[in-house]
């Protein structure tokens, strides 16, 4: 019966209303919050016109942002992605003291807010900081400059290569890379040919987070850099600035790149998720007891 | 090649894996480790491997052929290693799999490509799975991969093959087929090979000698006749297969059950000391009457004739449960049935005095 089979389908024995009263609460809620949001970036980025979309990416201070927002995330990102891969490494492969509060301390970026982290920087580097009176003697400015804006941005990206492996890792365990070893492989063997194949859909999507973040990050950018157009002012940043002088246009389109990067990643996440899910049903499968 | 170890401990932390061990292993010789989980056995392996170093002690070492290679790393050991769960290259092919040992070695010392495809192409046709090298691990069964692993194994050319409860993930038909299999690849081979197992009858079967190791230490080396048959402890014994046993005590040197003396006597145990009695269940003979001073009366409680041999258990008196192989024609003769009352009477029984070993 069509009917039954349908039933199966939803898996679901509950009466109709029940279904259709929670689709409807999901759908209008992320339509409202989410879809209707983002449409109007688009819708307000092209009002006045192509023209005048395109004339808002030929503002120096446009292009200047731009720049900005990919050399800290170009530098942030691979630099994490050394980090997390070392970090989920040693926290998966060996024991050692102290790997508790290692574990704890990576997520210590998603912990507190980005402003603060921020301000510790400001804290450490600037003219009343520690190093401040140092770094002014040397002429190095970090505070209110480009490696300040790299440092702040570095912070907040910090845990998201690390924190998808170390999952992935432990639940591949060690054995792989002692076969390697034992064969007579050496580390940087092991690990290219082994280890890092193993890993590499998990690499992958954590630096497309990692990516995101880095390039969509507002308050601890905020705090480090000068507000100066035209100077550190990164992507969001210039966004800020844009609408605080009512220019909305101009606004909604730079909005709109970071809107189609958060639209990429959407789907770069979704087509690594099923990736990511094959490979751990398939290292269950390996794992699983089967007749010869 | 021989290996020798000598006085290996090994602790992890509070718990102790090895309590000093010290074992000799011949030269082209295939030996077991077996014991329960946690025993020690695969520290071992892994220790012997490389793969766990020793606690610091000046008297222990770990020597191949003479050599002390305690400070060797695994990579220089030339062991091949084979692991429960298989631990193949899920993203390379079984040929990759196998030719890794080779690819990854030195360029001064790598084979060239054509010796590199012929030596795979004969470890395939050892481990019969010739036509199977561009399959992936996953495409496999888990007997064929555990194959396909210890090729990868052997095509380093080991020294010493170690293979760490090799079987365990396989089901019991698998297995059996595997294990003689193993035993006559290690005849063609002469190999000197570890096998780890908790599986009495596999390491019974396949091995030259059987190492029974319990609580970090070893408690028996021998032949398997001689493990099975000379046990030297209460553990080996209750280990080895089923058995049954007597909580009884001595009487004038000699072990009483229920008044009823079993077994060998010896002077010089005093009297009122316990003694446990075991009995494996073929030992034991089933009569309508009562045979001689050692028969007890016991009661059938249950007839289990799936098998060779058919399964009886039975209560003595004394409300203890025991065990009883017969065969399925002295079943027949007996006319057996439930809640009939026999005797049974043991036949061989060893007998363990704590502190007084007879």
């Amino acid at each position: 019966m069509s009917v039954n089979a349908k039933d199966l389908q939803t898996g679901s024995n509950d009466p109709l209303w029940v279904r259709t009263t929670v689709i409807t609460i999901s759908v209008t809620f992320v339509a409202l919050m989410l879809v209707l949001p983002l449409g109007v970036i688009f819708y307000e980025a092209f009002r006045k016109g192509l023209s005048a979309y395109f004339k808002a990416f030929q503002d120096r201070n446009a292009v200047r942002a731009i720049t900005m927002t990919c050399l800290a995330a170009g530098i942030a990102v691979p630099l994490n992605l050394i980090f997390g891969i070392a970090a989920s490494w040693a926290i998966a492969k060996f024991n050692f003291r102290g790997k508790g509060l290692l574990i704890a301390l990576i997520d210590l970026p998603f912990a507190i807010s980005p402003v603060i982290s921020g301000l510790i920087y400001i804290l450490v580097f600037g003219m009343q900081g520690w190093f401040g009176k140092w770094l002014e003697a040397h002429g190095i400015q970090i505070i209110f400059a480009v490696p300040g804006i790299i440092l702040a941005t570095i912070f907040v990206t910090f845990p998201f290569v690390a924190r998808e492996l170390i999952p992935l890792m432990q639940e591949q365990g060690s054995e792989e890379e002692w076969a390697a070893i034992s064969l007579g492989a050496n580390g940087w063997q092991t690990f290219w040919r082994v280890t890092l194949p193993n890993i590499k859909w998990g690499v992958l999507y954590g630096v497309l987070l990692c990516n995101a973040r880095a390039m969509g990050e507002f308050g601890a950018v905020s705090v480090v850099s000068s507000n100066i157009r035209g100077g550190t002012n990164t992507l969001p940043l210039h966004i800020d600035a844009l609408y605080n002088d009512y220019n909305s246009v101009a606004a909604f389109a730079m909005a709109s790149i970071l809107a189609l990067l958060g639209v990429v990643t959407l789907v770069g996440k979704s087509l690594l998720e099923r990736k990511l899910e094959q490979e751990s049903i398939s290292s269950l499968e390996s794992k699983t007891t089967e007749v010869s | 090649m021989s290996i020798e170890i000598k006085n290996i401990s090994k602790s992890f932390g509070s718990f102790t894996a090895l309590k000093d061990i010290s074992l000799k292993i011949e030269n082209g010789e295939l030996i077991s480790l077996l014991g329960p989980s946690g025993s020690g056995k695969t520290t071992l392996l892994r220790v012997i491997a490389g793969m766990e170093s020793p606690d610091p002690n000046p008297d222990s070492q770990v020597l191949f052929f003479g050599e002390d290679v305690a400070r060797k790393p695994v990579g220089d050991r030339k062991v091949g290693f084979v692991f429960q769960h298989y631990a193949l290259f899920k993203h390379m092919s079984v040929f990759e799999n196998i030719a890794f040992g080779l690819r990854v070695r030195p360029r001064s010392q790598r084979p060239a490509e054509s010796a590199i495809r012929d030596k795979v192409h004969s470890l395939l046709n050892l481990i019969q799975l010739e036509g199977f090298g561009n399959r992936f691990p996953k495409q496999l069964s888990g007997g064929q991969r555990q194959r396909v692993a210890l090729a990868r194994a052997l095509a380093i050319e080991p020294q010493v093959l170690l293979l760490d409860e090799p079987f365990g993930a396989l089901d019991a038909k698998v297995r059996k087929g595997l294990r003689d299999w193993l035993r006559s690849l290690h005849d063609e081979l002469n190999t000197t090979t570890i096998l780890v197992t908790h599986d009495q009858e596999e390491a019974l079967e396949v091995s030259d000698r059987v190492v029974v190791m319990n609580q970090a230490r070893i408690e028996q080396v021998g032949a398997p006749d001689d493990v099975f048959h000379q046990p030297a402890s209460e553990f080996v014994i209750d280990f080895l297969g089923n058995v049954n046993v007597f909580h009884g005590r001595v009487n004038q040197g000699q072990p009483v059950l229920e008044n009823i003396q079993v077994g060998g006597s010896r002077e010089s145990i005093p009297d009122g000391e316990k003694a446990n009695v075991y009995v494996r269940p073929n030992d034991i003979s089933i009569d309508r009457t009562p045979t001689g001073k050692s028969s007890m009366a016991a009661i059938v409680t249950r007839i289990n004739r799936a098998g060779v041999h058919a399964k009886i258990s039975l209560e003595l008196s004394s409300k203890e449960e025991i065990r009883v192989d017969v065969s399925m024609e002295q079943l027949q003769e007996l006319h057996l049935q439930l809640g009939d009352s026999v005797f049974v009477h043991p036949n061989k029984a060893r007998v363990f005095v704590p502190d007084f070993t007879i």
